[in-house]
């Protein structure tokens, strides 16, 4: 169901109509969506590029973890809230 | 000066025809015949300058834009440019094979209008019988294409105690989104103001069911909401700024900084039959008329929230102040203000609609009457 929050075990995607867009005018990432333009910044980029609805959360934070020289948990933590919020959007499905 | 940053959106009225007759239309009162469209070339060649520039997204529009057969190029147009398409339609000329058609060229997104949450509603403010079954259906053939569904509600004194209903019709067709859209006062809408104009306590009860629904329904159905900013204290950013980020081309070619920019009498439009897009947006007197933030006058020039809402709308000014350079008169700060909070007391139930059609004699309340604080009715 659509309503429910993600979670650690979640496997988040973007739907097809959610498309991250390099836009060679800018020179940056962009993510087009119904009526809506998102600019997201450089760690943003590296999560979306990891949703493909087969690695879960954890699994993500373990992809971040080795790109980003912080601890795991804090990026979990981090990576949770930020799904959370385009979840919220309906941006990000699980 | 300087190089004006490139725009994002486009919003392509490709014609002005339509079957429904909306008594708000953000159309032209002056409605333009098929005789007087782009041509499919031209069309098609504004589409690649817009792609170059760098424009994100177009939002397909009209009038009907599904009445244009070569709709369908020029969403393979936009496609292979990798640019956003979002189709901005009535739904009642929609078959399941059009809308096929659609999808396999690469369209990304439908918005589908419905006048009424019910069928009396809608086909009695579209002046179209049947039209509300027919948009019930346009919106299950968006969904079996599997695109994502915004339903749209322009709402006015008519309609804005079906919230819940309208709601409810987003979640029973699948919608990824709805927009509840208050009537803004232009064109046709400001023609038949007295009769849309709802009451203040049916706005305050629409508010409070936005903010319990959103909250219900997050994750589930995104509520985006336009207020009725006659009963607002701050003026909207409109169009994100005057020549900020987007642009509109009228069914002949003309370029505006937003749809209702030519009731402004002193602009002065360039044309992509004439000169290039590109050009149009960085020198054409209507587009440098009023952006940025130089141009204003008190109270916005030393005000904090010019960057945030930018003077409000211009064509409200000029509507209501008579001069488009001042504040947006819904501002609490414009000296104007009291005026529009007693047009937000005007309106009258049952008043005459006049609908929208082609070769309307202009009637005088339609016309811009300026008032002054000496004058503080005008019209």
């Amino acid at each position: 169901m659509n309503g429910e929050a993600i979670n650690r075990q979640s496997r988040p995607y973007l739907p097809r109509h959610v498309r991250l867009h390099f836009d060679p005018v800018r020179e940056k990432y962009a993510v087009l969506a119904p009526e809506k333009v998102f600019w997201p910044d450089e760690v943003a980029v590296y999560i979306l590029q990891l949703l493909d609805g087969k690695r879960d959360l954890n699994a993500i934070a373990g992809e971040l973890s080795k790109v980003f020289d912080a601890p795991h948990e804090m990026i979990a933590a981090d990576t949770l809230s930020f799904l959370q919020l385009w979840h919220e959007l309906r941006l990000v499905r699980i | 000066m300087s190089t004006n940053l490139p725009p994002l959106g486009m919003l392509a009225e490709l014609t002005h025809r339509c079957p429904l007759q909306c008594p708000y239309c953000s159309n032209p009162l002056d409605l333009m015949k098929a005789n007087a469209e782009l041509s499919t070339q031209q069309w098609s060649d504004v589409f690649e300058q817009a792609a170059d520039m760098g424009v994100l997204q177009v939002h397909l529009s009209g009038g009907e834009p599904t009445l244009r057969k070569d709709l369908d190029t020029f969403i393979e147009i936009l496609a292979r440019r990798g640019v956003y398409t979002n189709l901005i339609t009535a739904g009642v000329s929609l078959t399941l094979d059009r809308m096929k058609s659609l999808a396999d060229r690469g369209l990304d997104h439908v918005q589908i209008s419905f006048q009424g949450a019910s069928s009396q509603v809608t086909d009695f403010i579209g002046n179209m019988k049947g039209a509300h079954e027919k948009k019930l259906r346009a919106a299950e053939f968006v969904r079996q294409c599997d695109l994502p569904l915004t339903i749209n509600a322009p709402i006015h004194r008519y309609n804005i105690d079906q919230t819940d209903e309208f709601i409810k019709l987003a979640l029973d067709l699948d919608a990824e989104r709805i927009e509840i859209a208050n009537t803004q006062f232009y064109g046709w809408a400001l023609l038949n103001r007295a009769s849309l104009m709802p009451e203040r306590a049916a706005v305050e009860r629409q508010i409070h069911t936005i903010e319990l629904e959103r909250e219900r329904l997050k994750g589930r159905l995104l509520i985006d909401f336009v207020v009725p900013d006659y009963f607002a204290d701050f003026p909207k950013a409109c169009m994100g700024g005057w020549a900020n980020d987007a642009f509109v081309v009228s069914p002949d070619g003309t370029v505006m900084p937003c749809h209702a920019a030519a009731s402004i009498p002193h602009m002065r439009f360039h044309n992509v039959r004439e000169r290039p897009l590109a050009e149009i947006w960085q020198h054409s007197p209507a587009f440098n008329s009023y952006r940025g933030t130089d141009w204003m006058p008190e109270p916005c020039r030393s005000c904090e929230r010019k960057h945030t809402d930018f003077g409000g709308c211009r064509c409200q000014a000029l509507a209501v102040t008579g001069a488009a350079e001042n504040a947006d008169p819904v501002c609490s700060l414009s000296p104007f203000h009291g005026h529009v909070q007693r047009l937000a007391k005007s309106g009258l139930p049952n008043a005459q609609l006049t609908f929208r059609r082609l070769g309307l004699q202009t009637p005088a309340v339609a016309r811009v009457v300026p008032v002054s604080r000496d004058n503080p009715v005008g019209d």
